[in-house]
């Protein structure tokens, strides 16, 4: 009963080719030095086995030989270096403009939340063409993010925000995987990623009666009452938060550190922390008091306050996220 | 000389000086003491290989049918676990190297016979808390007891194992003492720097990265099961900790553990190679060098298993680019014993075709490092059966592979006694076939996608015809360790006495009495000859011609 087998993942990003470049290129030049090697084994056994007059000849060894077969394989190591950094670069740094979706991991299962507030478990929809950047984070132990057919992966942790982002090239519905032993059910937490042609997606997503997540960090914001400190003008106890995002924030200990994700998230669970440079350490901690989606909408609304309708913050729906040529 | 048959019975051996098991439980003779350990080791490989069975077999179709997930979980770390910590590790620094080192570089003994003795009561002792574990329902951390999941999330019996592995360290600790106090201060006259048998540089080189490493992995181990019970917030985040943290503490020894699993091996294959092309080993400086520097340049690699964990884009691009830094000297070493060969006499005895073998495995072992030291394919293949793939082809192609030549090469002189040559190169094959039926499928499973740590791949039936290959090549694998286990133990009662120098081989192990005295040699030797010296042995040997 084995069904088709491809014996190669597909391909649905447009990380895959390159990765498959660099595999395929890894696959030829080791797959040449172990026919050398072998072929050098096989060959000296053979043509000088022992046999009646024959002598072993005796030699020293030679630096010559050494340092060639020392350096040239290592400008070709440098040669797989190179190639899987530029790789990795592209991998880590996600676009300006990519749309954005929120993901807690728990065992043993994936949630993910949209800008638009859809709520998906154990399956994401994305349309073609777009970036699509993973916020994520886990409820509980290690977790791993890894699409096979997108060739991406990334460890997803309690704690903290990780990041991973692709652009999908291929409708189809492809595997997720948590690829970090996570405990009993490690192999049950699975899904499934549908890559959708744009308009199908737009019919999926026109489901509607949806609150977008920044709306309902909008809402949190006030019942949580962050709004008493952190008001819209310069006269509140604490920071005015419009268009920090990605910013430079000035600390009271002189230091100078990026609004970004992770920064956010620190200041509302651990304010004390990290203090912004003229304001008294006196915001509560959240820390236990709101789950995780909770704090990813907080997250999304203070990233998409004073954001510019061009939008070079972040905080961008798949939606909004539709590339400029479009 | 090497004619001279001894007659059973007659002369007073390391084996027969004392009978008892008191003689045995108290004796301080490395070479007692080394078949202490082989005993014990050869236990826990075919625990562990139980264990790999039972994964083998729930792998062979895609549902969770066999055991229970938890059980499953419970059958890969424990597999881990056993193998690593009471196989790879000692195995052959504690049977051979025990064995043969202080015989190698004509002393009677290790520096610290007690110490010796000590060690293998502390490997014996962490291997009773490690059947505890087991037997009270085990543990299912994953070998590499990952953080918050070992400290807050499990309800197996975590601190046991963790403390059994560290009491294993210690034991792995006070041998790596041990040798390097020996080479230092052991050597007899003229058996300088230069003239080692290769085997002891590689046992040095071991020891150096057991004596740095270890006492790290002790130290993570005692906050894993700090944490566990007191709930310090070291690692765990929801305390303040930082689970990165464990990740670089654990592989800061791991890295290097690997080395300290394959260096050994290492030296055995450069003394078999030597023997069967009766030649000087290719570069006998570089090959020395070589070991040193996989141990120096193996602990500054070690994030390479953390490119996806969430450290920072520069960080992995100086532990990529550090990786491939060690590789360099484990291409000098294959080149070199593949040059070994050339213009030699070469022989295929059992021993030889073992390390034909090592050094086809471990330069694919070794290549398919460098693919995962690559950022860009490691992000795709890490977690995966690629892993998996990769440091099998390493460790049970190579290390293992090693291990078993030179059982058969030094058997002769261990036991007195010849085992079969025939059942040996029909075992070797085995091996061999075996071992690439059942782990060459994972690299494409690995590319494929498949994860590793999987009890259940319904969801992707496509890779069930890889998972049959791959579990019927793990039974013929079984066959072939069975194998030499039941002739080992046939020729120690029925095989025929051993000559003294059965290989006409080189080295102070060849030229006393098989098996040898408690103390090794009659008067002090001293060393006038260099390494490796087979063509002065091989002159020698015309002269008197042998009778075979
Ligand atoms: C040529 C030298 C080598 C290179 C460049 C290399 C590279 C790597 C890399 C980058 C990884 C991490 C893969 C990942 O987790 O994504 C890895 C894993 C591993 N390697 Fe190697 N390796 C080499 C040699 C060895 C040797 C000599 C051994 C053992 C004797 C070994 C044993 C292992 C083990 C046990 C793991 C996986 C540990 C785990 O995740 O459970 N490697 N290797
Ligand atoms: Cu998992
Ligand atoms: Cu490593």
């Amino acid at each position: 009963m084995f069904q088709t087998m491809p014996l190669w993942p597909a391909r649905a990003s447009s990380m895959a080719n390159n990765v498959d470049a660099l595999y395929i290129f890894l696959l030829v030049v080791s797959g040449m030095m172990t026919l050398l090697i072998f072929i050098m084994v096989v060959f000296f056994a053979v043509r000088y086995r022992k046999r009646p007059g024959h002598h072993a000849e005796q030699i020293d060894g030679s630096h010559a030989l050494e340092i060639t077969w020392s350096v040239i394989p290592f400008f070709v190591f440098m040669v797989f270096f190179g190639w899987g950094a530029w790789i990795y670069f592209q991998e880590r740094k996600p676009p300006q403009n990519a749309a954005e979706v929120y993901t807690v991991a728990k065992q043993w299962m994936w949630k993910f939340e949209h800008m638009e507030g859809q709520r998906e478990i154990n399956e994401l929809h994305v349309p073609i063409g777009r970036d699509v950047k993973m916020i994520m984070t886990s409820q509980d132990v290690i977790h791993s993010f890894f699409v096979p057919a997108f060739r991406i992966k990334q460890d997803v942790l309690p704690g903290r925000y990780t990041v991973a982002w692709f652009h999908p090239t291929k409708a189809g519905t492809y595997h997720l995987y948590c690829a970090e032993y996570c405990g009993t059910q490690h192999s049950g937490m699975v899904g499934s990623v549908v890559v959708m042609e744009p308009k199908d997606y737009e019919a999926w997503m026109g489901g509607g009666g949806n609150q977008p997540l920044a709306v309902t960090g909008e809402r949190l914001f006030s019942e949580l009452g962050c709004i008493t400190c952190h008001r819209a003008d310069t006269q509140g106890r604490g920071p005015t938060l419009a268009g920090i995002y990605n910013k430079p924030v000035l600390l009271e200990d002189g230091r100078t550190v990026t609004a970004d994700d992770n920064y956010l998230r620190e200041s509302i669970l651990q304010p004390t922390a990290k203090v912004v440079n003229g304001f008294k350490p006196i915001m509560p901690t959240f820390q236990g008091q709101i789950s995780d989606e909770q704090l990813n909408a907080l997250v999304a609304y203070v990233k998409s306050l004073g954001q510019q309708p061009s939008g070079q913050t972040g905080g961008k729906s798949i939606a909004a996220a539709r590339p400029q040529t479009e | 000389m090497a004619t001279a048959v001894i007659e059973t019975g007659e002369r007073e051996t390391y084996l027969n000086k004392e009978y008892g098991i008191k003689s045995w439980l108290l004796t301080v003779d490395h070479k007692r003491i080394a078949l202490l350990y082989l005993m014990g080791i050869t236990f826990f490989f075919f625990i562990g290989g139980f264990f790999a069975l039972l994964i083998r077999l729930e792998l062979l179709t895609p549902a969770g049918d066999l055991v229970q997930a938890d059980t499953y979980n419970k059958l890969f770390t424990m597999h881990g676990q056993i193998m690593v910590f009471f196989f790879l590790i000692p195995a052959v620094p504690a049977v051979l190297g025990n064995f043969l080192i202080p015989i190698m570089i004509g002393a009677k003994d290790l520096a610290f016979p007690r110490i010796n003795l000590l060690s293998w009561y502390l490997y014996m002792i962490a291997g009773v808390m490690m059947l505890y574990t087991i037997i009270n329902g085990g543990v299912d951390t994953g070998w590499t007891f990952y953080t918050p999941l070992s400290t807050e999330f499990l309800n197996t019996h975590v601190i046991s194992a963790g403390l059994s592995i560290f009491v294993a360290g210690f034991s792995s600790i006070l041998t790596g003492l041990n040798f390097v106090v020996t080479t230092h201060r052991m050597r007899a006259p003229g058996m300088t720097w230069s003239r080692l048998p290769l085997f002891v540089w590689a046992h040095y080189a071991t020891s150096i990265i057991q004596l740095l490493g270890t006492p790290v992995l002790a130290i993570t181990l005692v906050l894993v099961v700090a944490e566990r019970l007191f709930h310090l917030g070291i690692f765990n985040p929801a305390l303040g900790g930082d689970p990165l943290l464990f990740q670089h503490l654990f592989w800061f020894y791991s890295h290097p553990a690997v080395y300290i699993m394959i260096l050994p091996g290492m030296g055995i294959v450069s003394e078999i190679v030597c023997c069967f092309s009766r030649k000087r080993v290719f570069g006998y400086q570089a090959m020395a060098l070589a070991l040193l520097g996989i141990a120096v340049v193996g602990f500054l690699v070690w994030a390479h298993h953390m490119f996806v964990a969430g450290i920072s884009l520069y960080a992995a691009l100086i532990f990529s680019i550090l990786s491939y830094f060690v590789a360099v000297p484990s291409a000098i070493k294959v080149f070199n014993w593949t040059s070994t060969m050339y213009k030699g006499s070469i022989s295929y005895q059992t021993p030889m075709l073992y390390a034909f073998g090592f050094i086809g495995l471990f330069t694919m072992g070794g290549l398919t490092g460098l693919f995962l030291a690559s950022l860009g394919i490691d992000v795709h293949v890490t977690d995966t059966y690629f892993v998996v793939a990769h440091f099998h082809y390493i460790m049970v192609g190579g290390m293992v592979m090693a291990y078993l030549g030179g059982m058969h090469f030094w058997w002769p002189k261990i036991s007195g006694k010849l085992y079969p040559e025939a059942w040996g190169r029909l075992a070797a094959l085995l091996v061999f076939v075996g071992f690439n039926l059942t782990f060459f499928p994972q690299f494409v499973l690995g590319y494929m996608g498949m994860p590793r740590r999987y009890w259940d791949y319904s969801h992707s039936p496509e890779y069930q015809i890889l998972n049959v290959l791959s579990t019927a090549g793990a039974t013929v694998l079984a066959v072939g360790y069975l194998l030499p286990m039941v002739y080992f133990l046939w020729s120690m009662r029925y095989g025929k006495p051993a000559p003294d120098n059965p290989w006409n081989a080189a080295g102070l192990e060849w030229k006393i009495p098989s098996p040898p005295s408690t103390y090794n040699f009659e008067e002090q030797p001293v060393v006038t000859w260099e390494a490796y010296n087979y063509d002065e042995l091989d002159k020698r040997a015309e002269e008197v011609p042998v009778a075979h």
